[in-house]
């Protein structure tokens, strides 16, 4: 009796044995993290979106990339120099291969950069450089038409891809390197890049699986994540409980309705940041007369309260703003104050004439920015007490941005990030005069236009002195806020969430895109 | 029957004809698909360009007849966010659906017949005041909330401590209150492929798991209904002449409730089913979002939110077939059931 139950309990703790051990034996370290949506496409030219941006930095590697402080940090360039005016030359590493088994060299660059110029999407931006060539493997000069101070800011866009893997045509005959914005095209379903990690399957709307890649140049990276699994989860309770049932173990954005909710589990970590991301209202002065004067744009300005929407809507959750430029920004000028002052404003209706107030329409998205209809409801109550009465509407994004290219509202609300990372390009496409030939002003709903503010911009994208050229944009951003060009609001935080062990700290920036090749996992 | 069937074909095809014509014509009030598809840098020209491309700028008409003369020959055309033929992204996400649909239907099935017919049968007993009144509160709680409420409780947990810990029955009343959660909170997990692109999640205990809470919650919304149209259909049917004359004969009550009473209750049960199966796809449009369950709900909603004019247009045809298909089942049964009915071409 004693035997046969010895037997059969050697023979329990033999089979649990082997079923406990494979797991031990292949421990990797695996991340499963969920964002609100997945990348649309594996070919990172085909959108300027976060949602590319964050896989490129996943499978790709940037020349430079940003630091924490909006300083560059070498990647795939070791070290630049700018010969003249118009030349910068890059030294790269030479040490570096691609998913594919290809080495990477400075022909990859010039390809690269030349197919930026092509993407409907990245053209734009890369207007600037006029060439780029390889002088040897690890060397290119990239020239530009007129002497332009944001390359570097530039060079966090190129991601070298492998222009072997990508040349040549596909079964169909199509070119392999083509850009297709709708349809199938090689690109936008393989990948080969140098970064941290292989795409191994992907499965749109559902997930998007990465191994860490074996030959990965950068071996002093901390990292030490094997696999990701990525999921896209759109609704924000959902994404929240799949954090707190520990069924992943990093999302983003964390909802501003559940950082209270989050950050009082013991079990995973908070982390939010001050973002870049600035919310503000246009005052359309073709539109709407009053406008025209300065008084009255500067009365709105005055009537809103950007600390007590920071504050209640936001729970904390944003930046109150004076001015386009976040801190950081060489636009960004310290001194601009908040300046909600009720009794202010109602001066200065009255000195303009409005007294009695007028009416007006008012437009924003429901379902863009955090709280966007809330904001707008708060913006129009509290423009009420200046005597203008609000007819307001909130439509979804997709609705939205058509109405918005109409400037089919006196007020309409718009959030953004410049793409550059740079003050510059807040003017350019959001208070300079109109111009659809050049594309300036393009979301310029308030036709605001002051040529001479134009000219200061154009001068300072000339200007390599970087001292010189922040003060010249400071000036800009000074102007903007005397005329009172918009209604700032805030600038939108970041939220990030994970499980206690790992550690996203270190590896999150204010651009929201996560270097996750650095992020360190800790043992349980 | 052959007629019958011809006439139901002619119906389905007027269907997906009626909805391609609606939807192509709310299409643009559900946004600019091009704004979703590049850039917030890119100038109006590149836009223009690529608005020409998909054919965007032609007149509502033409837009129309290419794509019906392309419907016809099973051409769909291209999802705008997918870059693939919307009927393959469809039937890529179509087997995900239909699991939730039957798992649904069959919790529907299996907790509302018996709960109906002794709801019926003893109508004053307590458990059957409390499964109508756990109904009455069904009905009215939103799926969205049960679907959260249930994770809330399945997946993260809750512990509650409304009693005093340090006794022991207090410590046991928590505990008992408490739950460890531990269910997964969204997405089918690693379902096993059957064959093709279907992979199911009945095929493993682990996919079953993932299964259970959006398949209630699906369900939460027609279970209550169904056991309050089984017990009405059967309190009437029990005080009918038939079985009271089948009692005065003698006939077991076993056989009276079962066999003649249950059957006649089931035929309205039947009409009112095939239709909410329907209702039931459309449905997993709510569930399929908080669970993120990758189907055609999901699918669908995000198409929405990007403008997928294509893919929208392609599933409102599909769900109309499946309303027409199921429609059409539900009355080859009911044929079954009840012999006296005759599935003609002609108007009864």
């Amino acid at each position: 009796m004693t035997f046969k139950k010895t037997l059969l309990a050697s023979v329990i703790g033999a089979a649990m044995t082997t079923a406990v051990l494979p797991s031990v034996a292949s421990a990797e370290t695996s991340l499963r993290m969920a964002y609100d949506a997945d990348p649309v496409s594996l070919d990172i030219h085909e959108q300027l979106s976060g949602g590319i941006l964050q896989l490129s930095h996943m499978s790709f590697d940037p020349l430079v990339r940003w630091n924490k402080d909006l300083s560059f940090e070498p990647r795939l360039a070791t070290d630049w120099e700018q010969v003249d005016d118009t030349t910068m030359r890059m030294t790269l590493r030479d040490d570096v291969t691609f998913h594919s088994g290809n080495a990477f060299s400075a022909e990859d660059v010039v390809w690269t950069i030349e197919r930026l110029k092509r993407s409907p999407d990245f053209k734009a931006i890369f207007e600037p450089i006029a060439s780029v060539t390889a002088v040897d493997d690890t060397t290119v000069e990239i020239t530009t038409t007129k002497p332009y101070p944001l390359l570097l800011n530039l060079a966090t866009y190129v991601f070298p891809m492998d222009s072997a893997f990508y040349g040549g045509t596909d079964e169909d005959g199509d070119p392999k390197d083509e850009i297709v914005k709708n349809g199938n095209s090689f690109a936008s379903t393989h990948l080969s890049g140098t970064g941290p990690y292989v795409v191994t399957e992907r499965q749109q709307g559902v997930r998007i699986a990465f191994e860490r890649f074996d030959d990965y140049w950068d071996e002093a990276s901390p990292g030490n994540v094997d696999e990701i699994v990525m999921t896209p989860i759109s609704e924000n309770a959902t994404r929240v409980a799949a954090l707190l049932s520990g069924d992943v173990d990093f999302i983003a954005p964390v909802p501003p309705n559940d950082l209270e909710r989050v950050r009082e589990d013991e079990d995973v970590q908070l982390v939010t940041m001050s973002g870049t991301r600035i919310i503000f209202f246009h005052m359309n002065q073709e539109r709407v007369e009053a406008f025209q004067d300065p008084r009255v744009r500067q009365a709105f300005a005055y009537a809103v309260n950007q600390e007590g929407i920071a504050d209640r809507l936001m729970k904390g959750f944003a930046t109150p703003a004076a001015q386009f430029s976040p801190d950081g920004y060489a636009g960004h000028v310290a001194d601009l104050e908040l300046r909600y002052d009720l009794e202010r404003a109602k001066e200065l209706m009255a000195e303009a004439g409005y007294e009695d107030g007028f009416e007006i329409t008012m437009m924003a998205p429901n379902n863009r920015y955090v709280n966007d209809a809330k904001i707008a409801q708060a913006v129009a109550a509290m423009l009420a007490r200046i005597n203008v009465t609000v007819d307001l509407k909130t439509l979804p994004k997709a609705q939205y941005w058509g109405e918005y290219d109409d400037r089919a509202a006196d007020m309409m609300m718009i959030g953004w990030h410049a793409d550059t990372e740079d003050s510059a390009n807040f003017h350019e496409y959001l208070t300079a005069c109109p111009d659809p030939d050049t594309g300036a002003g393009q979301y310029n709903a308030g036709n605001y236009c002051n040529p001479e503010l134009d000219k200061l911009v154009a001068e300072a994208n000339l200007e390599v002195d970087l001292e010189k050229r922040a003060e010249m944009l400071q000036q800009v951003e000074q102007t903007l806020y005397d005329e009172a060009a918009f209604v700032p609001l805030h600038w939108q935080d970041l939220a990030w969430a994970s499980a206690a062990n790992v550690d996203i700290e270190p590896v999150l920036n204010v651009m929201n895109f996560p270097y996750l090749g650095d992020l360190v996992i800790h043992e349980e | 029957m052959i007629a019958f069937l011809i006439k139901r074909l002619y119906h389905a095809l007027l269907v997906m004809f009626v909805i391609s014509i609606i939807a192509f014509a709310i299409q643009d009030n559900l946004g600019d698909p091009i704004q979703q598809m590049v850039g917030q840098s890119v100038p109006e020209s590149e836009r223009e360009a690529l608005r020409e491309e998909l054919g965007l700028n032609d007149p509502f008409l033409v837009q129309y007849l290419r794509f019906a003369g392309n419907a016809v020959q099973f051409d769909f055309g291209y999802s705008y966010t997918f870059n693939q033929p919307t009927t393959e992204v469809i039937l890529r996400h179509l087997p995900a659906t239909l699991e939730l649909v039957a798992a649904s239907t069959f919790l529907i099935i299996a907790l509302s017949v018996p709960i109906g017919v002794y709801s019926a049968i003893r109508p004053r007993a307590w458990l059957s005041r409390f499964f109508m009144g756990v109904s009455i509160i069904g009905i009215s709680i939103p799926v969205f909330l049960t679907a959260i409420v249930l994770i809330q409780i399945f997946a993260i947990g809750v512990s509650l401590s409304p009693f005093p810990a340090d006794t022991g029955w207090g410590a046991w009343l928590n505990e008992a209150l408490s739950t460890d959660g531990g269910m997964p909170a969204y997405g089918r997990g690693d379902p096993v492929n059957v064959f093709g692109t279907w992979d199911s999640n009945f095929a493993s205990l682990e996919g079953l798991t993932y299964l259970v809470l959006p398949a209630v919650s699906l369900a939460s919304i027609m279970l209550p209904l169904f056991i309050r149209l089984i017990r009405a259909e059967m309190l009437e049917v029990l005080q009918s002449e038939y079985v009271k004359f089948a009692r005065a004969k003698g006939i077991s009550l076993r056989r009276i409730y079962f066999i003649h009473a249950l059957k006649n209750t089931m035929l309205p049960v039947i009409t009112v089913g095939g239709v909410q199966i329907g209702t039931l796809v459309a449905y997993t449009i709510l569930t399929e979002t908080v669970f993120q369950w990758p189907g055609m709900g999901l699918m669908f909603l995000n198409a929405i939110q990007r403008s997928d004019v294509p893919l929208i247009v392609t599933y409102l045809m599909i769900v109309g077939l499946i309303f027409v298909i199921t429609n059409t089942l539900v009355d080859l049964i009911y044929g079954l059931v009840n012999p006296t009915v005759k599935l003609t071409g002609k108007p009864a």
